[in-house]
């Protein structure tokens, strides 16, 4: 294809620089510099796309972050990308792109014959019509909508790409690298302030790009250029292109997307796709500038209907013609600029001004070049399909309400021009109260809410001069507040040409008898008939006009059509705009990548992986892991081809009658030293402390001050003040913040001191009938006998030369012994233990048949402390002590706490002692009994008791304590199981603890 | 995100401290008789007041002091930081 609509010299391209691409199957090609929307016009393509609802024909309405209609699905190295504007995708080589709403093609769609309904598709019409039946809504309404909605598909596969997240602090971040955003960077730079200057177009300049100016004698792009150059020489200031600030958020912080890659073909290695930056800035310059407004007319929203600012672009950033016989329609001097662009470049415009005798310096140049200009003339609508062919013009009448005769003019684009929208989405966001100023009939930011100041355009201002030497002005006193430093800046001599005033008129009347639609909003295909229903239908509040038509919604946020919007609302409500008021402006201003907001935190990344010091040995024995909190732990040690059920039930059998060991490294470990110590504990505890002798363990029930149990575990004295407190592995951050509120604001007067030691300390648990003899093993200068190591005692050995803290305590109600070494020696620990264990048929065994030890013993855990248990529940009532107050303690006399059939743990076996028992079923009296069944209880853990040789599992069940010997069914919808049970009691194995004290 | 004034390190981000509910609420005495309406206004009565509001925030990942915070719930302004024993006027 020949780029019949490229001019052959001119734009700020690469034009020695050829790039190939490809779009809906076809391959084209364009220039370095180029985006997707300016290659596809230099190839004549205005067709790209089919609206939401009517699925109408789209072609390009902007050029850059404003763009309703071009939105392309994107293929990149492998990828896919919905939602993409075109206007601001730069072209690279091998680029491929498709168009979105359309089937089977954008030429040819289907959902076009909704067009030809449209009678039938007013404002809240999914609303009203797809109410019922219900039981449509599924299987039809649902599936149609979806299929016929939406801007391009999310890719399934996972994303290859890399985000990073940036922190930064600033004195001063300014958004927008236009006029106002360089002055005040550059005098903010000068006085030393580190400044971060953000733009999001690959260009720095925003509208010097394009407009007719000259600042100290150079043009105004070589003029920001030399700026530029400048700015980027010098160590305070970081210059970003290609990075949108999105957000304004509290205590100034704002967020900024930087694309890193979008723009190549392939991501560089180690680089991102994207980095997203949380800026913290001291002062935030808002020089977003502005963006034009559409005028309102017939079928304005035919492909070749155009902003006359982007027509503009395209020529002089691009070299690309929107049209060969453009149709300018303008209420402002702006759209004369457009016209003087084609005409220097040999295209006879047509200007078609709604003012009757507008004067000025551009309307004198744009007549003196010859350019037919036509006063008090409107679009009344453009003609054509799938692009303009032709526009029906009249003469309007001082008033704005009369139509004259309709001509009908041949041109191939409209470029409109509506006058400027000032972008003052972050200042919004930040708390700013908007004004609207009549004298632009737009809204410009109000009194500053947090450090925020927007300058030029964005503010309102649309002469260069002004814009300049406020700028100026405000980036220098600014950094003069932060740096104490005050260089003087010249401010530049400004040429530009004085505008005239513009027409206060937004929307073409509809001639007599016609029904032509006129577009508010261009991306969901709102009509102005559309916004009359709502109001006909009582919607009064604009925020609910917007919900209900659905105007100013979706991924534009209606940056071209929220004020005309407003326009009509209050004409019709016969209000003043500000008494209307504007939809809130919430972040993000322009769409953002899930990617970069999720950055490198997906998948293993989403949390830090702890690993104990004993791991390398798990993974070279065969350990399958498993997530424990952050922990990875084995969870079995895989034997040939065995299953976790084999294996789990293999290793707890090696535990009830050789010996086993476990890594309980992961356990909380929190190290208590003061003389109040003792005293902490016994108010922290359920149960009495005060007596603990050095020396010693004691099992320990904490709660919270709701009654509800918060975590269990062994304390240790180890010297008079100085306790080793240990937590389960999920709650052991809670617990050192519950110690720490309590210290630092309850009870300041107790001398005690906590820190967290679980990362100090490998822990290996041994435990079995041979468990003593193997101690003796490892430490023989230790007496570990029955008398000198009782249950529950402490003592400290030397483990072949290593210091070791030995506690003769058990989860899996067997003789058991946990030894504690420093960190380092985690591993040559356990390799002693394997080694000295051996001839005792030692085997390490994982989480799972810790499991099953401790759940057919009856011992509780985090299945039974979640949250909602007290102590009764988990028969724990024998550690409340009645001579002392706890915390917690007050919370346990409720009503429903002291319940005569409160719910407790009980032990639960299948009738046919065969079928395991899912865990979260529920305990039914009936299994036949109607829906809803009543709950009796639920399983909290199941597992397959060694001991026995069937399935065990223990339940919360209501009054538990009298269900001992009752028939119940287990009901799982979730497997679809119903299974008669046997209520039992929790201590399924060794009832009276003997092994444990052996 | 919050920038919030540590009394002990200085401004850090909202993402190293925790949240910790409302400042001005006190502990019944330990051992002492308590009605039920008391316990209850401790552990479970609230006002969600909109405008100044004392609360407690742990700064969890730098010092892990528990301080006071007097922070605006409507705007998100905060007017001061407290240490957990300092005296509020």
């Amino acid at each position: 294809m020949t780029q019949s609509y490229r001019i052959e010299t001119g734009g700020l391209i690469n034009r020695n620089k050829k790039i190939s691409f490809k779009f809906n199957g076809t391959s084209y090609f364009g220039y370095e510099g180029d985006t997707l929307a300016s290659a596809l016009l230099a190839n004549g393509v205005h067709l790209v796309g089919r609206s939401f609802k009517y699925h109408r024909p789209r072609g390009f309405f902007g050029a850059g972050v404003d763009e309703p209609y071009a939105v392309v699905q994107l293929y990149r190295n492998g990828e896919t990308e919905p939602n993409i504007k075109a206007t601001e995708q730069e072209l690279f080589e091998g680029l491929e792109a498709s168009s979105v709403n359309c089937w089977p093609s954008v030429n040819f769609d289907i959902g076009a014959i909704n067009n030809f309904l449209k009678i039938f598709l007013p404002a809240g019409f999914y609303y009203k019509t797809f109410m019922w039946p219900k039981s449509f809504w599924y299987k039809i309404y649902e599936p149609f909508i979806r299929k016929a909605a939406g801007l391009g598909v999310a890719s399934t596969k996972h994303d290859k790409e890399r985000y990073e997240h940036k922190y930064e602090y600033c004195d001063l971040l300014i958004a927008g690298s236009g006029p106002s955003g360089l002055a005040s960077a550059y005098s903010a730079a000068k006085n030393g302030a580190k400044v971060i200057l953000a733009e999001d177009k690959p260009r720095y300049g925003g509208s010097l790009l394009t407009s007719d100016v000259n600042i100290g004698n150079q043009s105004g792009k070589d003029w920001a250029d030399g700026i530029i150059s400048e700015l980027k020489e010098m160590p305070n200031v970081t210059v970003k292109n290609r990075s949108q600030v999105f957000g304004y958020y509290d205590h100034n912080m704002l967020v900024m997307s930087e694309k890193v890659s979008d723009h190549l073909p392939k991501t560089k290695k180690y680089h991102p796709n994207k980095r997203l930056w949380y800026i913290r800035a001291k002062e935030v310059l808002i020089s977003s500038g502005s963006i034009e407004r559409p005028i309102v007319f017939g079928n304005n929203d035919t492909p070749g209907v155009m902003l006359s600012s982007a027509a503009k672009e395209y020529l002089k950033v691009y070299g690309v013609l929107v049209g060969k016989k453009p149709l300018v329609f303008t209420n402002n001097d702006s759209g004369y600029e457009s016209a003087i662009e084609f005409k220097k470049h040999g295209v006879e415009p047509i200007v078609l001004d709604s003012r009757s005798n507008p004067q000025s310096e551009i309307i004198d140049e744009a007549k003196n070049l010859g350019i037919n200009i036509k006063n008090s003339y409107v679009v009344v609508a453009a003609q054509g399909y799938k692009k303009v062919k032709s526009a029906d013009v009249a003469t309007i009448s001082e008033d704005k309400k009369t139509l004259g005769k309709i001509e009908n003019i041949n041109c191939d684009c409209i470029c409109v021009s509506g006058f400027w929208t000032p972008t003052i989405h972050l200042a919004s966001q930040s708390g700013n109260k908007t004004k609207f100023n009549e004298k632009i009939d737009a809204f410009v930011p109000g009194v500053s809410k947090q450090n925020e100041t927007t300058l030029g355009a964005a503010n309102g201002v649309f002469t260069l001069e002004e814009t300049l030497k406020t700028s100026f002005e405000k980036g220098k006193e600014l950094s003069k507040k932060i740096t104490d430093k005050d260089n003087e800046i010249s401010i530049p001599n400004v040429v530009e040409k004085k505008y005239s005033k513009h027409d206060k008129f937004w929307c073409v009347p509809l001639p007599k008898g016609k029904t032509y639609k006129r577009f508010l909003d261009f991306q969901n295909d709102v009509a102005v008939s559309d916004v009359e229903i709502a109001l006909r239908e009582g919607y009064r509040s604009i925020e609910h006009v917007k919900r209900y038509t659905t105007l100013g919604m979706a991924t534009d946020q209606g940056k071209t059509s929220n004020l005309n919007g407003l326009q009509l609302v209050s004409e019709i409500e016969n209000k003043v705009v500000p008494s209307v008021g504007h939809t809130t402006f919430r972040p993000p201003y322009t769409p953002i990548s899930i990617g970069a907001i999720v950055g490198r935190e997906v998948g293993k990344h989403s949390k830090p992986t702890r690993k104990s010091p004993i791991h390398n040995w798990h993974e070279e024995h065969n350990a399958v892991f498993v997530d424990a909190g952050v922990w990875l732990r084995p969870r079995y040690y895989k034997r040939g081809n065995e299953t976790l059920f084999e294996a789990s039930k293999r290793e707890a059998k090696n535990v009830r009658t050789n010996v086993g060991v476990c890594d309980v490294t992961t356990l909380g470990k929190i190290d208590i030293k003061g003389p109040d110590a003792a005293e902490f504990l016994n108010r922290v505890y359920t149960n009495a402390w005060l007596k603990l002798p050095v020396g010693k363990a004691r099992y320990g029930v904490m709660l919270r001050e709701d009654g509800i149990v918060m975590d269990d575990g062994t304390t240790t004295r180890i010297s008079e003040n100085h306790y080793h407190m240990t937590t389960t592995t999920a709650q052991a951050a809670n617990v050192l913040s519950h110690l720490e509120y309590y210290l630092q604001l309850v009870w300041p007067e107790l001398n005690v001191n906590v820190v967290s030691t679980t990362e100090q300390w490998a822990g290996a648990a041994i435990a079995g009938p041979k468990s003593r003899d193997l101690l003796q093993k490892l430490f023989p200068k230790t007496d570990v006998s029955k008398e000198g190591l009782p249950f529950m005692g402490y003592v400290e050995g030397e483990l072949f030369g290593v210091k070791a803290r030995i506690f003769r305590i058990s989860f899996s109600g067997e003789l058991a012994y946990e030894v504690n070494v420093e960190s380092d020696n985690g591993r040559f620990m356990w390799e002693k233990i394997i080694e000295l264990g051996e001839e005792f048929q030692i085997q390490p065994y994982g989480t799972e048949a810790l499991s099953t030890l401790r759940i057919e013993m009856g011992h509780v855990a985090g299945s039974e402390l979640d949250g909602r248990t007290i102590p009764y529940d988990n028969a724990l009532e024998g550690l409340l002590s009645k001579k002392k107050d706890f915390i917690g303690k007050r919370s346990l006399q409720r009503e429903a706490f002291v319940a005569e059939d409160r719910q407790r743990i009980v032990g639960v076996i299948p009738l046919d002692k065969k079928t395991s028992i899912p865990e979260g079923s529920h305990l039914v009296k009936d299994a036949s009994a109607p829906l809803p069944n009543k709950k009796l209880g639920h399983i909290s853990a199941s597992c397959w008791s060694v001991e026995h040789d069937n399935p065990f599992s223990l339940a919360i069940l209501k009054d538990g304590k009298n269900m001992i010997g009752e028939k119940l069914f287990v009901m799982s919808p979730l497997k679809n199981k119903v299974i008669p049970v046997e209520i039992v009691s929790s201590h399924y194995v060794d009832p009276k603890g003997e092994r444990v004290r052996s | 995100m919050l920038h919030i004034k540590c009394p002990h390190c200085g401004m850090r981000s909202q993402n190293e401290f925790s949240y910790g509910g409302d400042a001005t609420v006190k502990r019944p005495e330990l051992n002492k008789e308590v009605i039920d309406q008391e316990w209850d206004n401790f552990v479970y009565n609230r006002v969600s007041p909109r405008g100044k509001h004392l609360e407690l925030w742990q700064h969890l990942s730098g010092c892990r002091q528990w301080i006071k915070v007097e922070r605006d719930t409507a705007t998100h302004e905060i007017f001061n930081t407290y240490k957990a024993n300092e005296e509020i006027a």
